[in-house]
């Protein structure tokens, strides 16, 4: 879908090489953190909470020290006593008294499932039945665990030391509230005035998991000169080592982060949880220390995403135009601030050119784990609410619902209602990439069925990235980068290495390495890796380039400035010499050619993505079946397009699990009651068809070929597009998530909205 | 001169004003400027050396990478902004 005058020749870029990794992982040999064995490995638990909320009053551990099989125990009293420090861990920063007592508990117990104490043995069973020896008196306190009722002035209040902020001005008593957001375009007030239809709807969303299949997975080895080294399944080797470094007081430098295989993250595996608690073990039991959690750990214990509520008002003049709009967001952070109402207040309204807006957010403390980004974290819930909104102002206005999104559009030039202005965008171009689709021009047929669209938008980040590589004398380049490979990042970023130097996708060798082998990089997260270590890797190439033809004027006689390029040949007058014959002549020339390159990018990639939807809803049971589902994404530039697709199609089954049956389900205790994947109900390939998808490209002028991040975007519009097919086969407005049979049932029966 | 927008949070000191144009050549003169006029904003923007924490500025439309030391040019649009990750 590249218009023609932005077509350019690549020759590996857009192709579908092997990925890199593809031998190691079909065939088991990939190394995932817990296939790591080491000599005189031990095995560590974690003992969690079985209460919301709870003061610790003693915890006696003389027992499970006492146990044959148990070689060491830690409690909050063997961690450093942390100040209320911030400290900046690249993709944002943390109050490390929150991170450390999320960690391990301290005065207090504030979820269920939160870890109170850890102890090391033979093995994981011995480890098990040891854990329950220790003592922990706990005094239960009232518990909250839906975002409205912990705003409220009488509910428990989480921590008395934590106070609102709003934007960097602080109140003067404690709350559950830790953040407040603003913004302002224009005058909401003229702008509504001028509208001649207005809709307005609430809108809840549950907490949803990640959903990752690996469980979280770290192994520590203190040694006995000091240092430490992990190896763990972790979005970023280099945060967990801050975090690490961090939470134990020891320097950076005392500690490896080796990042194995991981096996998803969707951004719930950028904030640590294992790694300080294993190296403490290890320190005191002179042994690596090796901690697994069970899927019930993961759920109990690791961020989920914010459940939500939020009101929406929109409003149009009778001609189409949208003129107004106001949004309420309150999410929920789990039991430490820090959740993601940010980005959500920034979204609510991203798609859209809105000359008069109104955005308050809340950041809110209630007694559940703390939540963690999950791909384009807080823009889901978001689109949800405003996405639905749109298409109930459509239906008023007698438009059609893409038509009236294509009216609406932001593009170039756009100004956000939190303020910047948008370069060159893509939304408008998937939105014509829907209407030109073979699934919207089909007919949907049938009872019960209906079809639903929804865009969706994120921004994506920069941050920094490093880069280095070898070149071989067999012309081939090793190439070693800092961000872990989530979803096929190595080739990506091989890719771009390889466009740029001239040679094949085939010839790079791309590694990830460890916190010792590379320089600084920054999360794989944010949808940035791509595009910025792929930056790195492109401009590490533009080096290599530069010292072969250096190489090239030696053999040749002449300056460098003499020696020309061309589709990665080194050419001089009438001698020519490929990349890897060159490459074969280093070592008389000056020996080994290494490159680096570190990066720090400013531009967001701001990726937008369209989605449509057909569903046919059961009149008896409710059960929705998507029957077709097509994902179109702006990509910028599409690297890998297999790559690209899966990401959609990834985002895509994910968003479908969030809109239809994934929550957690609490009990009057504040207890998650479904902490298994029996019950926790995650779509599988039974439940979806195909998901078909059109990558379009709209190059990001921020990047040398263009590349937008793509990771991220995809989740965003399922829900709402499904809530609108919903709406279309059944006439009821869906205004919770997930729409679960039991909850369109419901509504269906009353047959008016949720 | 850059045009700085300001938060509608921080207009309780500005008298209302929503944005300004100032000179400088970084975050951190821009910063300097504003406190001078506004006094109390700074304790809002700037954590020891940093941008304080939770916060992001965007220039000329991108979230900039160099904290207090990220280059504004002549004709910069400068937004204060909650911080974004990612996942």
């Amino acid at each position: 879908m590249t218009p023609k005058s932005e077509q350019k020749k690549y020759k590996v870029i857009g192709t579908r090489p092997i990925r890199h990794d593809g031998a190691d992982k079909v065939t088991g040999r990939a190394v995932y953190g817990a296939d790591l064995r080491l000599a005189g490995i031990v095995h560590g638990k974690i003992l969690r909470s079985p209460h919301a909320h709870a003061k610790v009053k003693s915890i006696d551990t003389s027992a499970a020290e006492k146990h044959p099989g148990v070689l060491a125990v830690v409690t909050r009293a063997d961690m450093p006593n942390l100040k209320d420090k911030i400290a900046d861990l690249g993709e944002g920063s943390v109050n490390l008294a929150h991170l450390g007592a999320n960690v391990l508990a301290h005065d207090k117990v504030l979820y269920k499932g939160h870890a109170v104490a850890a102890l090391a043995a033979v093995n994981p069973h011995v480890a098990e039945e040891a854990l329950k020896l220790i003592k922990v008196d706990y005094e239960v306190l009232p518990s909250v665990t839906w975002v409205m009722d912990a705003m409220k002035d009488d509910a428990p209040l989480l921590h008395n030391d934590v106070f609102t902020k709003s934007m960097g001005k602080r109140a003067s008593k404690p709350s559950n509230v830790p953040t407040h957001i603003h913004f302002e375009k224009g005058n909401i007030e003229e702008g509504f005035k001028a509208a001649d239809v207005i809709v307005e709807r609430e809108f809840k969303t549950a907490s949803v998991h990640q959903g990752y299949i690996e469980p979280h997975v770290s192994t520590a080895l203190w040694n006995q000169d000091g240092h430490v080294t992990v190896w763990t399944s972790t979005q970023g080797a280099f945060t967990a080592r801050a975090q690490t470094a961090e939470l134990l007081q020891i320097p950076v430098s005392q500690v490896t982060v080796v990042p194995c295989e991981i096996g998803g993250g969707f951004g719930g595996k950028i904030a640590v949880y294992l790694e300080p608690v294993a190296a403490m073990l290890s320190r005191k039991c002179g042994r690596p220390v090796k901690m697994v959690m069970t899927r019930e750990d993961v759920f109990e214990g690791t961020g989920p995403t914010p459940g939500s509520f939020m009101r929406v008002k929109l409003g149009a003049t009778k001609d189409g135009k949208l003129v107004a709009g106001e949004a309420w967001l309150a999410y929920d952070a789990g039991a430490f601030p820090g959740g993601v109402i940010g980005p959500g207040a920034m979204c609510v309204f991203s798609c859209y050119e809105l000359p008069h807006a109104k955005v308050d957010g809340y950041d809110v403390l209630d007694n559940k784990p703390k939540t963690q980004a999950y791909r384009a974290p807080g823009a889901t819930q978001a689109a949800f609410a405003c996405e639905t909104v749109i298409d109930e102002l459509a239906e008023k206005l007698e438009i059609d619902p893409l038509e009236f999104r294509l009216k609406n559009a932001a593009k170039e030039g756009t100004r956000r209602v939190d303020g910047p202005v948008y370069p060159r965008v893509g939304l408008v171009e998937t939105l014509e990439a829907a209407k030109n689709s073979p699934h919207w021009k089909s007919k949907l047929e049938g009872k019960h069925r209906g079809r639903g669209i929804a865009s969706g938008y994120w921004f994506n980040i920069g941050l920094k990235s490093s880069v280095a590589a070898n070149v071989n004398n067999d012309g081939t380049v090793s190439l070693i980068e800092g961000s872990t490979d989530i979803g096929g990042t190595r080739t990506s970023i091989a890719m771009q290495f390889a466009e740029t130097l001239g040679i094949t996708a085939e010839a790079v060798h791309p590694r990830v390495g460890d916190t010792d082998s590379v320089g600084y990089t920054d999360v794989t997260g944010g949808s940035r890796t791509t595009f910025a270590t792929g930056l790195a890797a492109h401009e590490v190439a533009l080096d290599i380039q530069r010292q072969m033809r250096e190489r090239a004027a030696i053999l040749w006689e002449c300056d460098a400035s003499q020696v020309q390029v061309e589709d990665g040949a080194y050419c001089h007058k009438d001698k020519r010499l490929t990349f890897a014959e060159l490459a074969g002549q280093l070592g008389h020339t000056g020996g080994p050619v290494v490159g680096r390159a570190t990066v720090s990018p400013e531009g967001a990639s701001n990726a937008f993505g369209t989605h449509l939807v057909d569903v046919e809803v059961d009149p008896d049971t409710a059960k929705v079946t998507i029957l077709r589902y097509t994902a179109i994404q702006d990509a910028g530039r599409a690297i890998h397009p297999s790559y690209v697709e899966g990401q959609m199609q990834g985002g895509a089954v994910q968003g479908i699990g969030w809109a239809l049956n994934e929550e957690y389900v609490y009990s009057d205790q504040g207890r998650m009651e479904n902490a298994s994947y029996l019950d926790y109900r995650m779509p599988t390939a039974l439940d979806v068809p195909a998901i078909e998808t059109i990558i379009v490209e709209v190059p990001n002028p921020a990047h040398p070929y263009g590349v937008r991040g793509v990771g991220e975007t995809p989740i965003i519009a399922p829900p709402a597009a499904i809530a609108n097919a919903i709406y279309a086969a059944t006439g009821v407005r869906m205004t919770e998530l997930p729409m679960s049979p039991p909850r369109l049932w419901a509504a269906m029966t009353k047959g008016k909205q949720s | 001169m850059a045009m700085v927008y300001i938060p509608s949070q921080w207009r309780d000191l500005t008298g209302a004003v929503d944005r300004l144009e100032l000179p400088g050549r970084n975050l951190r003169e821009i910063s300097r400027e504003l406190e001078s006029r506004f006094p109390g904003i700074a304790e809002r923007l700037v954590e020891g050396d940093a941008i304080a924490a939770g916060l992001a500025a965007s220039i000329d439309g991108a979230i900039a990478s160099r904290g207090m030391y990220s280059p504004v040019g002549p004709t910069s649009e400068v937004h204060f902004l909650p911080a974004i990750g990612g996942g």
